[in-house]
C-alpha cells in the first residue's frame, strides 16, 4: 500500500501538472494500492516547515518504506519509478 | 561617511549590523527593506556575517529574524557560533528561527519547480514572529539544482520580489568564484549582483604564508560609503573590520597630564614625563635596553595603581620580568596584584591584523591604561609589509581615542637606519628617544638622546644610560673639546678635573698668602715714609718760621738804631 502526500502551491500551473500526472500514475501502475493526501502550502504552511517542504510541488513516499522525495511536475515518468522502486514492476 | 549628501527624494535608511566597523564603512548599515548580497569563498565568513546581523537585529534592535540555511544545518551553526557569545539558544525563543532546508542528497526530479513553497511557509513564520530581517545562506544551493538558466533567474527574481514586497531587510549569501574572490564572476546568479541593492565581498587569502581577510564593499544604491577593501579578522564576538577613524572623528580630550617615565631624569628632560595619551616610540639596535625603559615604564605606572598591559612580542613575559629584576625593576609583584599583564605572543603565528584585534580585545577587557608593545616592529615581519603600517595607524588611533598611553619599542637592524623605523612610525609618535652604544676606548657605554617631543621643550643632550642593580640612572656625559665621553673615560676625565681644580686652588691660596705679605710690607714702609714726610714738613715750617722772625727782628733792630741814632724822625707812638 502506497502512501503519498504531495505538497502543492495553491493553483501555480507546476503544481496542477503534479497533481494530475500523480493521478495518473497510481491509475496506471498502483491501481488501488495508494493513497494520495494533498497539502496546499498556502494554506497550511506550518506543515510544510515541519516538513522541510521548500521546493513545491514535492512528492513525499511516507509508505511503503524507506521515504523519498521527488520534486518536481512529475512529468518524466521513468525516474519516478525508479525512484519509487517500481521500474521492475513496470517493466 | 557621514558626508554632507543632498536630500535625496528618498534616502534609504540603514539597519546596523553591529558588526564593528561595517556600519561604519556603510555609513549606518544595510539598507532597510531591500537585499544584500553577501558573495566570497569557502571559510571567508559568509555564515558568520550573515548571522551575526540577525543576533544583532534580534538582541539590540527588536528585530526578530529568520535564518534560511541551505547548506549546513542549523544545529552546527548553532554549535559553531557557540564561540562568539551571542546567546543563540535565548534568542532562538522567540527572536531567531532557524529554518533548516538543505536539500536531501537522494532527490529526484522530475519536471520543473519553484520556490513558491518556501515562501508560503516563510510567509506564516514571519508574521507569527513579527520578522524584519531575513538571511538565506548558500542560495547558490538551491538555486543549482533548478534546471536550466531561465528558471534560475525566474527563481531569484520571485525571491527578490517577495522580499520587496514584505519590506524585509535580506541578506543572500552565495559562494563566489574560484579564481581570486575579489569580485563575483558572470554565472547564473552573478546577475544578481545587478539585481540587489547593496554586494559585498568578503575575500580570504594568503599572502606569503599569512592569512588576510579582506572585506569591500562592492555596491550600495543610493550613498556614499568607503569603497576600500579592509581588513577584518574574526575575533571573540564575531566579525571585526578595521577602519580608520578619519580625524574629524576623533573626540581626543587633549590633556597637559604628565605620566612619569620611571627614570626620574628623563622625566626631568621631558619636562616632567611622557603626556598622558602619547604614543612613545623607543628604538635602537638590539641589546640597547629598550626592554629595560619599558619595564620602567610599566613599573611607574603601576606604582600610580594604573593598570597596566605588556605586550611581548617573541620573548617570554616571565623571562622579561626575570630579566628586568636583575636592573632593579621589580615587576613581579604589580603581575601577582593583578595590576600588570604580561601577554607574550610569537608574531609568527598571525598576521598583523590578529594581533591588533588581540591586542584591542585585551585591552578593553582588562581597562588598561598603559599598554607597552615591545617590539611593535615585528609585526611588519614577512607577509605584513603591506597591512602592518596600517595596523600600527590604527593601534595608535584607537590607543589616542580611550587616552591610553602607548608605548613601542622598535628595533632598528642593520637594514634601517636611525632615520626612521622601517614602520614608520617614527613620524607619528608623539615622543621619540633613541639608544645607541658609543664604542669608545675598548667600552661600549648606552646613550640616550630624545630626538622628538612633541609639546615639550625638551633637552637635547645625549646622556648616558647606566644600568644597575639599583635601577635605571642617566648621567650626564662629559663633552670635552667637542667630544662626548662616556663610562671610565668620563670618569677618568672627571677625576682629572677634580684634582686640577684642587691644584688650581691651592695655588690660588699661595698667591693670595704671598700678595698679602707684600701688602703689608708696603703698608710698612708707606707708613715710615709718612713719618719722614711729617719730619721734614715740621722741620721746614719751622725753618720758615725762623727765617721771617729774624727779618722781623732785623728791621726792627735797625730802626731801633736809628732811632737811637736819632738819624730820622720817628713816628711816635709806633711801638
Amino acid at each position: 500500500m502506497f502512501k503519498f502526500r504531495l505538497y502543492i502551491a495553491g493553483d501555480a500551473l507546476n503544481s496542477a501538472q503534479a497533481v494530475i500526472n500523480l493521478k495518473a500514475l497510481c491509475r496506471t501502475h498502483l491501481a488501488n494500492r495508494c493513497e494520495i493526501e494533498i497539502v496546499d502550502v498556502f494554506r497550511e504552511p506550518k506543515r510544510a516547515l515541519a516538513d522541510s517542504i521548500f521546493m513545491t510541488p514535492t512528492l513525499i513516499k511516507l509508505a511503503p518504506l524507506p521515504d523519498r522525495r521527488i520534486v518536481g511536475t512529475l512529468s518524466q515518468t521513468q525516474p519516478i519509478l525508479q525512484a519509487l522502486g517500481l521500474d521492475t514492476l513496470a517493466a | 561617511m557621514k558626508s554632507r549628501r543632498p536630500r535625496l527624494a528618498r534616502v534609504p535608511t540603514k539597519v546596523p549590523t553591529g558588526i564593528t566597523g561595517f556600519d561604519d564603512i556603510t555609513g549606518g548599515g544595510l539598507p532597510r527593506g531591500r537585499t544584500t548580497l553577501l558573495v566570497g569563498g569557502p571559510g571567508s565568513g559568509k555564515t558568520i556575517f550573515a548571522l551575526q546581523f540577525l543576533v544583532h537585529g534580534a538582541q539590540q534592535c527588536n528585530e526578530p529574524g529568520i535564518f534560511v540555511a541551505f547548506e549546513e544545518t542549523s544545529s552546527r551553526i548553532a554549535t559553531n557560533a557557540e564561540g562568539f557569545g551571542w546567546k543563540l539558544p535565548e534568542l532562538r525563543r522567540k527572536k531567531l528561527f532557524f529554518l533548516d532546508a538543505q536539500p536531501t542528497p537522494d532527490l529526484v526530479q522530475s519536471g520543473n519547480f519553484d520556490l513558491s513553497g518556501m515562501l508560503a511557509a516563510l510567509e506564516s513564520q514571519i508574521k507569527a514572529m513579527k520578522a524584519q530581517r531575513i538571511v538565506f545562506d548558500a542560495l547558490d544551493i538551491i538555486v543549482a539544482l533548478l534546471p536550466d538558466q531561465t528558471a534560475r533567474r525566474r527563481e531569484i527574481y520571485r525571491l527578490h520580489d517577495w522580499l520587496l514586497a514584505r519590506g524585509l531587510t535580506g541578506v543572500i549569501t552565495s559562494k563566489s568564484g574560484v579564481d581570486d574572490g575579489s569580485s563575483i564572476n558572470q554565472d547564473s546568479f552573478g546577475f544578481m549582483q545587478f539585481m540587489v541593492d547593496c554586494a559585498v565581498i568578503l575575500n580570504h587569502s594568503v599572502v606569503m604564508g599569512v592569512s588576510q581577510r579582506n572585506l569591500r564593499v562592492q555596491k550600495f544604491r543610493g550613498t556614499s560609503f568607503d569603497e576600500n577593501q579592509a581588513p577584518f579578522v574574526i575575533g571573540k564576538n564575531g566579525v571585526d573590520v578595521a577602519v580608520v577613524r578619519t580625524l574629524g572623528h576623533m573626540d581626543v580630550r587633549v590633556t597637559n597630564e604628565r605620566v612619569s617615565s620611571g627614570v626620574e631624569r628623563l622625566d626631568t628632560m621631558l619636562g616632567g614625563g611622557y603626556y598622558r595619551g602619547a604614543c612613545v616610540l623607543i628604538t635602537g639596535f638590539p641589546g640597547t635596553a629598550k626592554t629595560t625603559l619599558s619595564g620602567a615604564f610599566a613599573e611607574a605606572a603601576c606604582k600610580r595603581a594604573e593598570h597596566t598591559t605588556f605586550f611581548s612580542f617573541d620573548s617570554d613575559g616571565a623571562e622579561v620580568v626575570r630579566n628586568l629584576a636583575s636592573v632593579g625593576i621589580r615587576l613581579d609583584r604589580y603581575v601577582k596584584n593583578g595590576c600588570l599583564d604580561m601577554i607574550s605572543a610569537r608574531t609568527i603565528t598571525g598576521s598583523a591584523e590578529t594581533f591588533l584585534a588581540r591586542i584591542k580585545t585585551i585591552a578593553e577587557a582588562r581597562r588598561a591604561r598603559c599598554l607597552v608593545i615591545d617590539p611593535v616592529s615585528t609585526l611588519s615581519k614577512a607577509g605584513n609589509e603591506l597591512t602592518a603600517h596600517s595596523v600600527v595607524e590604527r593601534l595608535i588611533d584607537w590607543s589616542k581615542a580611550n587616552g591610553i598611553t602607548l608605548f613601542c619599542t622598535s628595533l632598528l637592524d642593520e637594514v634601517s637606519t636611525e632615520s626612521g623605523s622601517t614602520l614608520q612610525i617614527s613620524k607619528i609618535a608623539d615622543t621619540w628617544i633613541h639608544l645607541n652604544y658609543v664604542v669608545q676606548a675598548g667600552e661600549r657605554n648606552r646613550g640616550l638622546a630624545i630626538i622628538k617631543s612633541r609639546g615639550t621643550a625638551h633637552s637635547n643632550q645625549v646622556r648616558e644610560m647606566i644600568l644597575s642593580g639599583a635601577g635605571v640612572t642617566l648621567a650626564d656625559t662629559y663633552t670635552a673639546g667637542g667630544e662626548v665621553l662616556m663610562g671610565t673615560l668620563r670618569w677618568e676625565k672627571e677625576s682629572a678635573d677634580l684634582v686640577a681644580n684642587e691644584v688650581n686652588a691651592v695655588a690660588g691660596r699661595l698667591k693670595r698668602v704671598k700678595l698679602d705679605a707684600e701688602e703689608a710690607e708696603l703698608e710698612e714702609r708707606m707708613k715710615s715714609l709718612q713719618v719722614e714726610l711729617v719730619a721734614k714738613q715740621t722741620e721746614k715750617a719751622l725753618m720758615t718760621r725762623t727765617a721771617k722772625s729774624r727779618v722781623g727782628e732785623l728791621s726792627e733792630g735797625r730802626t731801633r738804631m736809628r732811632e737811637l741814632r736819632g738819624a730820622d724822625a720817628t713816628i711816635l707812638g709806633r711801638k
